[in-house]
């Protein structure tokens, strides 16, 4: 276990040097002088002069390279240019926010995908299934952006079930969850219920039901945490696409989380702002991948001792 | 499964024909539906339906010239590294990497940030969003394929590289690629919308959905109608062209990606 271990994390190693590298560069793939985008045509040459020194932008790109890493490492992800304050404060202000809601529309998505990928699989052909792989499909053609304003309008402006934006209680957090986590939780239902389709056909299924086993314990005991496994690797990676929804959705119901931040950031063309929130995205995501890895070593033992 | 093949190009097709043209009429804001205006008005009095009609029109080239070039450049990609092998291999799966690190929408809002929002530039986020997909998918297709005795009796034969990718590899590779392309199709027009949801995309006064349900927002409660018709068409868009894939899918009896990518299979 610790061989497989020491191995996984050797490989998020490259990962992270490349998405630090990407992030880095992103200033400077900017069209036109960062500096001059950044403060406005009306800025003063003291004030441009004064920037472009804190950003060490008159140095070669490989000095600015290390500047930045040097910085992450240390903790210093630069200065907001608007309001000055250092960037990790204003991130780590916004980042449990982000966390809370991706979260919560995980549990969500997944407390709604497994009863309906069970039954789904279950009842290959049934009106029940059809229905459910139809709610799939449709599942993930909403927008967000659609849905969301759509729930709004009705729980929140005409019967007042759900407040309408902002952050507070459980009840905040019920309309944004739901709508960030419908279109992961048709996906699921689909994946789901092809998992256990294929599990169920191994003999210990036929083993187990042989045994005079019921149907709800041979599904849940047995069947169930075969199908999950496989799944652990795309749920890591749906995670993701949670991350980046949660710009939408933090922008509809006014969340106060990372993904509106980086909104905002861009809209006043304050760079390091986005680069920190980039950085922290994307560094959430490969560390859950990697958690999810380990977790799936753990849980089948033919992945830790290699092929 | 096959009759909603009609329904996406139901859907596509009256956007070539333009109703009214998009004039404004400033006396008469945030109507609902009448004679004159099937879908209403919106903020500024112009016609609901023809912006929609105009804003298809938009949504309809941009999907389509995205995934166009994400399906060329990463079939380009994943097919020749997956042909070629070792460190070239090596190298793109590790850009793939990267590149994957970055939630999807992030990276098109990222770029589309950073370049400024205009057409040109959503359809280079939404190229840099998509092509991943499309080289992982041939990479793994081409390095079965790869093995088959028929691609070993043609390189015997003397056939150069060119040959073999074109007329051996890739047309046995053709499925899961179709599939994928309409699914991306749908994403295509799904992740247009957002970002021109989010600003970032095509500029008033061009229409586009995802602006249109932008502006609703701050009308919802008195004029819900400028919030309705836009995500009713554009999710009735991406549904018949996700219906399509799904078709397709089972059609040309694709295998689901996750079971697939199972590490201990080999």
């Amino acid at each position: 276990m610790r061989r497989f271990l020491i191995r996984r994390l050797s490989l998020l190693l490259p990962s992270v040097l490349g998405v630090v590298t990407l992030v880095f560069l992103f200033i400077h793939l900017v069209p036109g002088d960062p500096v001059e985008v950044m403060l406005g045509e009306s800025a003063n040459l003291a004030d441009r002069v004064a920037l472009r020194s804190a950003l060490h932008l008159d140095e070669p790109l490989l000095s600015q390279y290390r500047h930045f890493l040097a910085g992450l490492l240390q903790g210093d992800w630069g200065r907001s240019i608007q309001t000055g304050r250092p960037v990790r404060e204003l991130v780590f202000e916004r980042y449990p926010a982000t966390l809370q809601l991706a979260a919560a529309a995980m549990s969500f998505a997944l407390l709604l995908a497994l009863p309906l990928g069970l039954i789904a699989a279950r009842y290959p052909f049934s009106p029940m299934t059809h229905g459910a792989l139809f709610f799939a499909l449709i599942g993930v053609s909403l927008p967000s952006y659609w849905f969301g304003p759509l729930l709004i309008l009705l729980f929140s402006l005409k019967f007042g079930w759900f407040p309408v934006s902002g952050r507070g209680g459980v009840g905040h957090l019920v309309l944004p969850a739901l709508t960030l986590g419908l279109a992961l939780s048709a996906l699921l239902t689909r994946m789901i219920r092809a998992s256990i389709l294929e599990v169920i056909r191994a003999e210990y299924i036929c083993a187990a039901r042989g045994k005079g086993l019921s149907t709800i314990r041979v599904l849940l005991r047995h069947a169930l945490p075969n199908a999950l496994t496989p799944l652990l690797t795309a749920i890591g990676l749906q995670f993701g696409s949670l991350l980046a929804g949660s710009v939408i959705i933090e922008t509809i119901f006014s969340w106060p989380g990372v993904g509106r931040l980086i909104l905002q950031a861009i809209q006043t063309r304050d760079y390091t702002l986005v680069q920190g929130c980039l950085l922290i995205i994307a560094l959430t995501y490969l560390v859950t991948n990697l958690l999810i890895d380990l977790l799936y070593g753990y849980f089948d033992p033919r992945v830790r001792y290699g092929r | 499964m096959v009759l909603l093949l009609f329904a996406a190009m139901v859907v596509a097709a009256p956007l070539l024909s333009p109703a009214d043209p998009k004039t404004q009429h400033l006396g008469e804001g945030l109507l609902g539906p009448s004679r004159l205006h099937p879908f209403g008005q919106d903020r500024l009095g112009r016609d609901i339906l023809s912006r929609l009609l105009y804003g298809g029109r938009v949504s309809l080239m941009v999907s389509l010239i995205s995934v166009g070039i994400s399906l060329v450049l990463g079939t380009a990609a994943g097919s020749i590294s997956a042909y070629v092998g070792g460190w070239t291999d090596e190298l793109l799966m590790r850009i793939v990497d990267v590149f994957m690190a970055f939630p999807g929408i992030l990276l098109a809002i990222a770029l589309a940030a950073l370049l400024g929002p205009s057409l040109q530039n959503v359809i280079v986020a939404l190229c840099a969003m998509g092509w991943v997909a499309y080289a992982r998918i041939s990479r793994g297709q081409i390095l079965i394929l790869r093995e088959m005795q028929y691609v070993q009796a043609a390189e015997c034969m003397g056939a150069g590289f060119g040959r073999i990718l074109f007329h051996h590899l890739l047309p046995n590779a053709r499925a899961p690629l179709i599939v994928e392309g309409t699914v991306g199709m749908a994403g295509a027009i799904l992740a247009e919308a957002a970002l021109s949801f989010l600003g970032l995309g095509v500029q008033a006064p061009t229409p586009s959905w995802g602006s249109m349900l932008s502006e609703g927002r701050s009308y919802l409660l008195i004029a819900p109608h400028l919030t309705l018709f836009p995500g009713m068409v554009l999710a009735l868009v991406a549904l018949s062209w996700n219906f399509l894939g799904d078709g397709l899918r089972d059609l040309l009896d694709v295998r689901e990606g996750t079971i697939r990518s199972d590490p201990f299979s080999s």
